[in-house]
Order: C-alpha cells, then sequence, then structure tokens
C-alpha cells in the first residue's frame, strides 16, 4: 500500500507507540494521586509537555494544554475567548478554515454574532488586505489558519497577528496549526499569536489526543468543568499513554523536521511535476512555494474524484478528493470552490500529502500509474470533445 | 469508505457499454459537469426494440456503475419495458447503492426517461398542475417539480433528507428545503385522501377492471399475438383467462404478476390480485 492522506492522517511512529506502551499497561496510576506509583505517569506528562512548548516554539510549558484532539483545540480557544468578552461581539476568520472552525463560528452567527470570512486568491492565498480593513474595536476575534488541509498554502499568521494587535490591542488572534504542525517550524514565542491549535494524529501520534497553546495574559474560560486537571483549564483525568505518545511524536517531529523541508519537498515536488508530465488533463490548482512541504493539490478535468480515488485504492494507493461525492455531502470542497476553480477540474481534484515514511519508490509508482488510470477513466466522460481539444493544446 | 455492494465495485472497475453509438436512434441527457455529474445515454433500436445501449457518464463509482448496468438492462427489451425501469430497479439490480449516492441511479432513469421522451413524447404528471410541474424548487441543482414527485412516489420517501439523498435537491444552500418539505406534505395528504375515499362497490369495481383491461392492458398483449379475458370477480380477486400467445406461455405467470396485477392495482384498487384461470 502506498499511503499518501497524511493530511488525513498520519501512521503512528513506531517509536510513539512504543513509548506509549507502559502507560497502557503497568504505569496505570492516575498521575494526580499521592503515592511513588503515581510518580512516573505524573513525571512522564511534565515531560511531555516540554516536548510540546519545543514543538510550538514556546517560551514556558504553562502554555501548554492538553486536549482529545484538534476540534477540542479549536473549540477550547474560540469558546473560551468568545465567554470571556461578551461585549465583543465581532469574529474575523477566512472561507478555508476546517470545518471544525468554521462551524464553530457558524454556530455563533446563529447567536447573534457577526462573522467575516475572508477570501483567498486563485493561488488560495489570502486576501490579507480585506482581512486588515475588516479590523474593527469590538472584534474579540481574528482566526486564521496557518496551512491549509486542501492545498497546503501557508497564510501569513505572524503578519496578521501584529497588524491585529497593533491595531486593536484586545482582539485575540487564533491560528488552527493542525496542518502546519510537524510540517513547518512553529516558533510561537516570536509572534504575536495568542493560541494555536494542534492534533497529534497528523504527526506520528495516534488519534485521540491534541493541544492547544495559549499565551499567558490569553484569558478562556474551560470547555469541561470539573477537576484541577491542566490548571483547571481541561478537567479530566490525563490520557497519560496519549499525552506521551504525542510528546515523543513531537520531539520526532522536530528531529525530521529538516527532513520534511528538504526530502519530503523533494518527493512532493517530483510528483507533482511527474503527474502534470504525464498527464493531459491535470492541472495543479496551487503551485505557489509557500506551501507545506507534504501537499500538493491536483485537478483532472473533466473527470470524477471519487471514480480517481477508487482506481487508485484499486492499485493500493491512497489519497483523497474534494468532489462532493466522497465527503456525503452534495457539493465540492469549500476551499477549492473558495480559489475559484473551474468546474472541469473541482470535481476532479485529488490531495496527495507525503510524510517521512513516503519513499521514491511510492512516488515513481503513482506517476508512472497515473496516466493509465487517466486513459481508462477519461474515455468514460461524455466530454469527448473538450478532452480532446484539450489533448492538442497541451500537445499530447 | 462507502459500502458499495460486490456488483458496483464490478460495475465502476468494468463499466460495460462504455462509449458512443454515432448514429443512435435515441440519445438522453441527464445531470451537468457544474453539479458533479452527467450522464449521456445511446440507444440503437429495431422497430421498438434496444438492440444495443452505451453510455457516458462523469460522475462518482454508483453513476458509472449505475450508468453501466442500465445498459444491461435494457439491451433486448421493447422501449414498453424499459420505459417501466425506475432508479428503484437500478439500484436493485446493482444490489443496492448507499443512502447518499440513492440520486445516482435517479440520474440514470432520467437519461432513460430523457432518450424515451423522444420516442413517446413528453409525459404528462397527472398528479401536478401543468403549471408547475416543471418548476425548478432546486435552482442549486436543477431539480424541478416533477423530479422530487417522482422521486417520493417510486421511492416511497418521507423525509427532506432523503429527497436530497434521491434527487440531490436541497443539498446545497438547502434554501429550498421548507418547498421540499411541502411538497412530501401534498403528496402523502393525497395518498390519505385517497385511501379514505368511499370504497367502490362491486358493480363500480367491475366495470373500472374491464375498463382497465380493454383499454390499457389488452392492447400491450394483442402487440405481442397474444389477449385477455376478464372472467368473473371474488371479493378482491380478479380471475382472467390469457388468450392467443399468451395461453401456455412459459412467461404468462410474470405477465399476470408484474404486467397484469400492478396496472390494476395501480388504478382500480391496491388490495386486487389476478388469478389465471
Amino acid at each position: 500500500m502506498i499511503y499518501l492522506d497524511n493530511n488525513a492522517t498520519t501512521a503512528t511512529d513506531k517509536k510513539v507507540l512504543d513509548e506509549m506502551l507502559p502507560y497502557l499497561s503497568e504505569e496505570y496510576a492516575n498521575p494526580s494521586s499521592m503515592y511513588d506509583f503515581a510518580k512516573k505517569p505524573a513525571s512522564a506528562i511534565r515531560e511531555a509537555r516540554a516536548k510540546m512548548r519545543d514543538f510550538f516554539g514556546a517560551k514556558d510549558e504553562k502554555e501548554i494544554f492538553f486536549t482529545s484532539c484538534g476540534s477540542e483545540s479549536a473549540n477550547m480557544a474560540i469558546k473560551g475567548v468568545l465567554n470571556c468578552n461578551k461585549e465583543k461581539r465581532h469574529i474575523i476568520t477566512t472561507q478555508v478554515e476546517h470545518p471544525c472552525v468554521l462551524n464553530t463560528y457558524k454556530f455563533y452567527e446563529k447567536q447573534g454574532y457577526e462573522v467575516d470570512y475572508i477570501g483567498v486568491n486563485a493561488q488560495g492565498e489570502l486576501d490579507v488586505e480585506e482581512l486588515k480593513s475588516k479590523l474593527r474595536k469590538d472584534t474579540a476575534l481574528v482566526s486564521v489558519m496557518w496551512a491549509n488541509n486542501e492545498t497546503g498554502v501557508i497564510h501569513p499568521v505572524e503578519e496578521i497577528a501584529e497588524y491585529v494587535k497593533s491595531h486593536s490591542p484586545e482582539t485575540r488572534v487564533y491560528v488552527d496549526g493542525v496542518q502546519a504542525a510537524g510540517k513547518i517550524p512553529m516558533a510561537v514565542k516570536d509572534t504575536l499569536i495568542d493560541m494555536v491549535g494542534v492534533s497529534g494524529h497528523k504527526f506520528h501520534a495516534p488519534k485521540g489526543i491534541g493541544a492547544l497553546y495559549v499565551k499567558p495574559d490569553v484569558r478562556l474560560t474551560p470547555l469541561i468543568n470539573g477537576g484541577h486537571q491542566e490548571r483547571g483549564m481541561r478537567a479530566g483525568t490525563e490520557n497519560v499513554p496519549y499525552i506521551v505518545g504525542m510528546g515523543k511524536a513531537a520531539e520526532l517531529a522536530l528531529e525530521n523536521m529538516n527532513h520534511e523541508l528538504t526530502e519530503v519537498k523533494r518527493l512532493r515536488d517530483k510528483l507533482e511535476a511527474g503527474i502534470l508530465k504525464n498527464v493531459f488533463n491535470a492541472r495543479l490548482n496551487t503551485g505557489i512555494t509557500n506551501r507545506v512541504p507534504n501537499t500538493t493539490n491536483i485537478g483532472f478535468e473533466y473527470v470524477e474524484g471519487e471514480l480517481i480515488l477508487l482506481h487508485l485504492s484499486d492499485i493500493g494507493v491512497c489519497a483523497s478528493s474534494g468532489s462532493a461525492c466522497t465527503s456525503g455531502s452534495l457539493e465540492p470542497s469549500h476551499v477549492l470552490r473558495a480559489m475559484g476553480i473551474p468546474f472541469t477540474a473541482l470535481h476532479g481534484s485529488i490531495r496527495f500529502s507525503l510524510s517521512r515514511f513516503t519513499t521514491e519508490k511510492d512516488v515513481d509508482f503513482v506517476i508512472q500509474n497515473m496516466p493509465i488510470i487517466m486513459d481508462k477513466l477519461t474515455k468514460i466522460s461524455p466530454f469527448q470533445c473538450e478532452l480532446e481539444e484539450l489533448r492538442k493544446r497541451k500537445g499530447f | 469508505m462507502w459500502d458499495y455492494s460486490e456488483k458496483v465495485l464490478d460495475h465502476y472497475r468494468n463499466p460495460r457499454n462504455v462509449g458512443k453509438i454515432d448514429n443512435a436512434d435515441l440519445i438522453g441527457e441527464a445531470g451537468s459537469l457544474a453539479c458533479g455529474d452527467s450522464l449521456k445515454l445511446y440507444l440503437k433500436l429495431d422497430g421498438n426494440k434496444i438492440v444495443d445501449a452505451k453510455f457516458q457518464t462523469f460522475g462518482c463509482g454508483s453513476a458509472v456503475a449505475s450508468s453501466s448496468i442500465l445498459t444491461e438492462m435494457i439491451i433486448g427489451k421493447t422501449l414498453d419495458e424499459a420505459k417501466k425501469i425506475t432508479n428503484k430497479d437500478i439500484a436493485e439490480e446493482l444490489g443496492g447503492l448507499p443512502q447518499e449516492k440513492m440520486h445516482c441511479s435517479v440520474m440514470g432513469h432520467e437519461a432513460l426517461e430523457d432518450a424515451l421522451k423522444k420516442y413517446y413524447g413528453e409525459e404528462v404528471n397527472e398528479d401536478l398542475p401543468q403549471d408547475t410541474a416543471d418548476k425548478i424548487v432546486c435552482t442549486c441543482f436543477n431539480v424541478t417539480e416533477n423530479q422530487i414527485w417522482e422521486a417520493i412516489k417510486i421511492n416511497n420517501l418521507k423525509t427532506v433528507e432523503e429527497v436530497t439523498n434521491y434527487t440531490k435537491a436541497g443539498g446545497a444552500c438547502g434554501r429550498c428545503k421548507g418547498v421540499i418539505k411541502d411538497i412530501i406534505d401534498t403528496y402523502w395528504n393525497k395518498q390519505v385522501a385517497e385511501a379514505n375515499k368511499e370504497p367502490l362497490t362491486a358493480t363500480q369495481k367491475i366495470l373500472k377492471i374491464s375498463k382497465v383491461i380493454e383499454q390499457q392492458i389488452s392492447p400491450e398483449l394483442q402487440k405481442d399475438g397474444g389477449d385477455i379475458e376478464f372472467i368473473d370477480l371474488d371479493g378482491n380477486k380478479v380471475k382472467v383467462k390469457l388468450t392467443g400467445m399468451c395461453q401456455g406461455c412459459k412467461n404468462s405467470r410474470m405477465t399476470i404478476k408484474t404486467f397484469v396485477e400492478s396496472i390494476l392495482k395501480d388504478k382500480v384498487d391496491k388490495n386486487l390480485e389476478v388469478e389465471q384461470i
């Protein structure tokens, strides 16, 4: 199997699993307990928190809170801030956020909040000037994802945070860092970003664990009330094995950061160029350099995405699509639509996302097989004249 | 991952009858590129028999599978037989489709209907006033009131969500959901009203059965050199006798059950049973 869907989830690193195993068996003590037996899990959490501090590039481990997933991190940040600033009822976000963020704002919109959704250009780049123009004194929150999950485009969150803080110091800045984590360095202490959420399973930890970075002066209400865990900000007995696992995954991600930025990027570029060269109806949905190094999004014109995925799956290749049919909803990807990708390519858009475990052989296999699949599938398409014209135009 | 049946997998992997018939006698189209799926169906006729069918589909696995199996279902059938195929038949032939994918079978049915329209002329939905039948209810996916009505009727749909699964209507901006709900309510209120109607007297029933047999059933059987006689009505048991070529035909039981009985149930009384004597 060739796994090129690492923006959906990643394989748990064997080294991560090994670190977790003791806490799933013999080291089962509750870290809050007062006997020696609880020392090891308690110190394991402290170590993991320190690793997450380094992973975020934060100043202090007190700035790190463990959650159950990326969606919880986003909800904790957004709802926590809005609950503390009830008089401010304006929010700025983007049209291309992940549904866990977007739907949280839709929820607040129904409660009477005013939300501005900032658009992107054809390359998926955020209209920063528009964002700046929407900032008001009563803006409670500006919320921009660090990198987009479908296109990999990196948004200038540091610049946005600086602008926001210099014009409206009390406005909070939340950055959904789920797709940036482990793919690009995040030195939050050098920025004015207030909060960043991440999810462990996107960087080779298992599913069911996330984290939220919160700058010390940010006031939040907890999402889950109860015990004293996470300094009262997130009640519930700590998920020790998964916290340990994410700590290890964060450490490994930092160790591999250079590999990610060079080798993973090289393979991504090779895959991208190879498909564009070999497949006549392939169209790069965004080719800007300012993308996370593992992601490419390619539209195959006049062929539908789910059908492509099924045929890829038949030869053992896992990828994903922005097509309507794959999601069970009837609408294609909101991200690609915000970019204005033409209908001809919109429904046939495929995202390939690599990881440090992707090999040259994997990439070569896909480059070789994509034309074979496309040859078969374009034959089924009713748009034969259009395809013929495309073939001629591209010199195939 | 969708839970596709083996048959769906087989048909999207190895679609049958892909392509175009250059001198096709009938061509049907459904869907659009913008909506994410579209289908072109080509039919070659010999008299009123479909001797060849091909398709071209832009769509997901279940859309390709629905188109592919549809061509297999109609080749060798007369136009009259093909006309009776519904989206439900297509889905059943595929061993079922996930609920959210039922609209793929509907698209197959619509392309077939579109092709046959060129032979039979425009079908008129007797249940809907002429001026509203073609009214677009869902502007995102271009779905008409007529299409929604048909989907409700054929598939026994009760909720807006089901209508969306079968026709896509209401699946994008969602603004037409209220109208869809109204159509569902109108349809089902009408069914309740029909059910509560005074039952027919035995004489009325006999007259109606005779009329339907004479006008709608007998002419069909005559085309194949057979015929039917209405002998008696015993409670809800309609006793008939097949004559001509139909007599002794090995398919006579099928003719009685799937053709004669279903028309009588539809037109006269849903409790009727047909018996051959």
